[in-house]
């Protein structure tokens, strides 16, 4: 059982930093929430404030490590322009997609919207966490900047949920490979 | 755990901030698709293309409002109604900037 490098790689940006952030999603809503239904004395104790505080940090590091490993190290192996003359594309994976009018789309929409609104997420999240931990339980007696945290917390869903959606379907499509192989299990 | 009132001004400054970042990457995202040579400015890093200096400059554009924002307002309570109105306008702006057809339509393709 082997898989390329550049598969890994891309596993690890996508069901590593992407899905483990998108599954932390409803405890952050749920616990800034809770902070207005419980009101200031939620959580009841520090150690609860700083374990909420530790995982808004981690899903801010999630949201940056998941957008800096698509944008600067995938990316590049998606966009890297085959020498002319090429007949096997399939190590191109854009250029593969707009080889053929059918798959086109995947690219000039999907792509290009992708690799721009995943940004927003780490923006978001780290204002998110920002707040959060300058503010905690006082969150409660100030509506309006709860109001922005969920807001943004949300929007920050959508976009990771857009990014991801697309990058699956890309995945799917013209999948990004090379480098060495890596064995993961031998066969007898 | 014992809770006394804060000032505004801090969560505002990081509000207004991320709205301000967000609509300089809608801008600078339309830009660089728009204008080939702001395209070409915006290439930093050659492998990554535009969107290296699109994401870089966006970033930059936040943590500056940011540090400015909370240099002014830290010790201030400020009005979170107009704060908040104008965070989420930059960033439904910067949403629909990035999005594909939305860029096309405004370029006349």
């Amino acid at each position: 059982m082997e898989i390329s490098y550049r598969d890994m790689i891309t596993v690890l940006h996508g069901m590593g930093f992407g899905v483990l952030f998108m599954l932390a999603f409803s405890g952050a809503i749920g616990v800034i929430y809770a902070t207005a239904v419980v009101g200031p004395h939620w959580p009841r104790s520090k150690w609860d404030n700083a374990m909420f505080r530790f995982y808004l940090i981690s899903m801010a590091a999630l949201a940056w490590l998941a957008t800096i490993s698509g944008a600067y190290i995938i990316y590049p192996w998606y966009r890297a322009v085959p020498p002319a003359g090429t007949a096997d594309l399939s190590t191109y994976p854009r250029a593969l997609l707009l080889s053929n009018p059918h798959t086109a789309g995947w690219h000039d929409v999907g792509m290009e919207w992708k690799e721009h609104i995943a940004w927003f997420t780490p923006i978001a999240m780290t204002m998110v966490a920002y707040v959060f931990i300058k503010y905690g339980p006082r969150l409660a007696l100030h509506r309006q900047m709860r109001n922005a945290v969920l807001g943004f917390t949300a929007v920050a869903f959508f976009s990771t949920a857009v990014a991801g959606l697309f990058g699956a379907f890309l995945n799917k499509y013209a999948p990004v490979r090379g480098g060495p192989d890596i064995v993961l299990m031998r066969e007898n | 755990m014992s809770v006394e009132q804060q000032p505004t001004g801090s969560g505002a400054a990081a509000i207004l901030a991320a709205g301000m970042g967000s609509l300089a990457l809608g801008v600078f995202a339309f830009a660089g698709d728009a204008v080939p040579a702001l395209g070409r400015a915006f290439t930093f890093w050659q492998p990554t293309g535009a969107l290296s200096g699109v994401t870089i400059t966006a970033i930059a554009v936040w943590l500056i409002s940011w540090f400015v924002l909370s240099r002014r307002w830290a010790s201030r309570d400020v009005r979170l109604g107009p704060v908040n109105a104008a965070a989420f306008a930059m960033l439904a702006a910067a949403l629909l900037l990035t999005f594909p057809p939305v860029m096309d339509a405004l370029q006349g393709k």
